[in-house]
């Protein structure tokens, strides 16, 4: 029915419209994820006169029985646990005052939105050097008695992980307040308006309509986060410790990948570890679908 | 009576007053951690070495521009030449690519649509990790790495989902009744395209590409395994080998980070408004 009232109905040169990026995407998408799942089960020939053999999920064992992947797969789950729960709660925070339209809250965006459009690169350098054990932030720190917060920040294995996390939090914030701003602002101002005669206050607001009125954007906004903390954290570990140092404290899954393709020649190893990143990422986008599909019957 | 009134009156003016001194406090504070690092990394530019150790945290004055001219002197041309050649590539054939196809699930009739559009955003979350491998493999069979094309061809598949996605929801605002009598005037599909759709769209695509503009010249992952040529090197892959080179010299690798940041800055900036609300029709759906 839809088709037949479109304007264009009838004709047929949509091939020649969607070829041109489908060729692209199917090249660096579909098959890559076909290949890296082959090779996975593959032992690849080291030298000439070796064949590539089908060793099963021998690769998938040996990958659980390596101490420095376990370390990355529970350095990417604590940041899943602990990064997104603090950037959501900033954002609905900041979101909510912004809404209010208060003096200069145009000013206050810019700024929150700010880190977002820096590389990762050039913040995890800048926060490298703020972070050093002699660094700017331990000279304020000494400098007003703190002494006892003047840590080692990257160099102690027990919270250089963390340190990364604030840089993670500090880098993203600004996408959650945009996304949350933007629902807000689509909120029908007349609920706000009622609730506030009925004698709310900014906590009830809070609580009662602005939260649950977010709830669609903050689920979108967990999941990309949660994608986030598992798939593209790469360069903060990169840039701002030695290779996932010091020891093995900083390793994550991108970096294990990194390492064993590029520089221990162990495809077995990489393929494997990078198999197991796409099934769960492709697992929490489901999760999401399926749950949207349950809200989307709840109220329509 | 009225002395009642009064009180309660003048009660809700101080908490409103101190509400109101709260969310200035909360703002401020957020926005003093925002601006510390960029602040550190600006005043630390202007200095000389000597300068930095010995007052890390004032800024120097008159500032010093030894810095930059040191930073100049490295590969940072370079550098920049080839981010700018890469960006530019990938998202020109990005955005050409992404418009056609959005045009045909936006606005022309086929099977399968809805299908198509899901599995495309659904690419968005794929991570550079698990692609690059194979990519890596091919590319070095076929002679693509270190190779500029090799880059923009891996960096155009990156961000197409996410431009398919945004341009779709769109074109799909321009309104059938516009192409209808189009259509009854004798335009081709391909003047309804370009003549129509393009041109109702150009904030859409301004937006397109500021967004994908910041993510390719900020990538690093993707250009450090397939650009490792000290010729072909990325701004970004410079700046991490910058950091190891000059280590005993902070003020110079602060200077190079700032030019680095500083197209991007001024792009956000004047493209503010436009890529916010831009960002915003793009995830609506989302």
């Amino acid at each position: 029915m839809r088709l037949r009232k479109s304007p264009l109905y009838g004709k047929s040169e949509y091939l020649w419209y969607i070829t041109p990026g489908l060729i692209v995407m199917v090249l660096v998408f579909v098959y890559s994820i076909i290949r890296v799942i082959q090779l996975s089960f593959i032992r690849v020939a080291k030298t000439v006169t070796e064949v590539d053999t089908f060793v099963g999920l021998t690769n998938y064992k040996l990958l659980f029985s390596e101490q420095p992947f376990i370390d990355a797969l529970k350095h990417n789950v604590t940041m899943l646990l602990i990064v997104p729960p603090i950037l959501v709660l900033l954002s609905i925070i900041i979101s909510a005052i912004l809404y209010d339209e208060i003096k200069g809250w145009k000013i206050y965006r810019s700024l929150v939105f700010l880190p977002y459009v820096l590389a990762i690169p050039v913040v995890g350098v800048v926060f490298t050097y703020i972070f050093m054990k002699y660094g700017i932030l331990n000279t304020i720190l000494t400098s007003i008695n703190l002494d006892f917060l003047a840590l080692d920040w990257l160099g102690n294995p027990k919270i250089a992980l963390y340190s990364i996390m604030i840089v993670i939090i500090w880098k993203e914030l600004g996408f959650g307040v945009i996304l949350f701003l933007a629902r807000l602002s689509s909120i029908d101002i007349e609920i706000f308006e009622a609730a506030r005669i009925d004698g709310a206050g900014w906590w009830k607001l809070l609580r009662y309509i602005t939260i649950p009125q977010l709830r669609g954007i903050i689920e979108f906004y967990v999941v990309i986060e949660a994608i986030t903390m598992l798939s593209w954290v790469f360069n903060y570990v990169f840039v701002m410790t030695a290779w996932g140092g010091p020891g093995t404290s900083t390793y994550i899954l991108e970096f294990y990948i990194w390492l064993n393709a590029f520089r221990y020649n162990r495809m077995g190893y990489a393929t494997a570890s990078a198999v197991i990143l796409l099934v769960v990422t492709s697992a929490l986008i489901f999760l999401w679908l399926r749950l949207r599909k349950r809200m989307d019957y709840e109220y329509v | 009576m009225y002395k009642k009134k009064g009180i309660t009156y003048i009660i809700d003016k101080i908490r409103n007053l101190l509400g109101r001194g709260l969310k200035h406090f909360i703002l401020i504070m957020i926005c003093i951690s925002i601006l510390f690092p960029i602040y550190f990394m600006v005043i630390t530019a202007f200095k000389t070495h000597d300068h930095y150790l010995n007052k890390i945290w004032s800024p120097a004055w008159p500032p010093v521009f030894s810095g930059f001219t040191k930073a100049f002197k490295g590969q940072f041309i370079t550098w920049i030449t080839n981010s700018i050649i890469i960006t530019s590539g990938s998202v020109l054939l990005a955005t050409f690519l992404a418009s056609l196809l959005a045009f045909a699930l936006a606005k022309l009739p086929f099977k399968g649509k809805e299908g198509l559009l899901g599995s495309i955003v659904s690419l968005m979350v794929v991570p550079p990790a698990v692609i690059i491998i194979p990519i890596f493999v091919l590319w070095s069979k076929i002679g693509l790495v270190n190779n500029r094309f090799g880059a923009i061809i891996v960096y155009t598949g990156m961000i197409l989902p996410f431009s398919v996605y945004l341009l779709t929801n769109f074109f799909k605002t321009v309104p059938d009744e516009i192409i209808e009598s189009a259509v009854i005037d004798g335009c081709t599909t391909f003047q309804i395209f370009r003549i129509i759709v393009l041109r109702l769209s150009i904030p859409a695509l301004f937006t397109n590409v500021i967004v994908n503009t910041i993510w390719v010249w900020n990538e690093l992952f993707i250009a450090m395994i397939l650009l490792q040529s000290n010729k072909l090197k990325t701004l970004m892959v410079g700046l991490a080998v910058f950091k190891t080179h000059y280590n005993v010299n902070i003020p110079v690798i602060m200077a190079g980070l700032l030019i680095s940041i500083l197209p991007m800055v001024v792009l956000y900036l004047s493209g503010q408004n436009v890529l916010i609300k831009g960002l915003i029709t793009g995830y609506k759906k989302g």
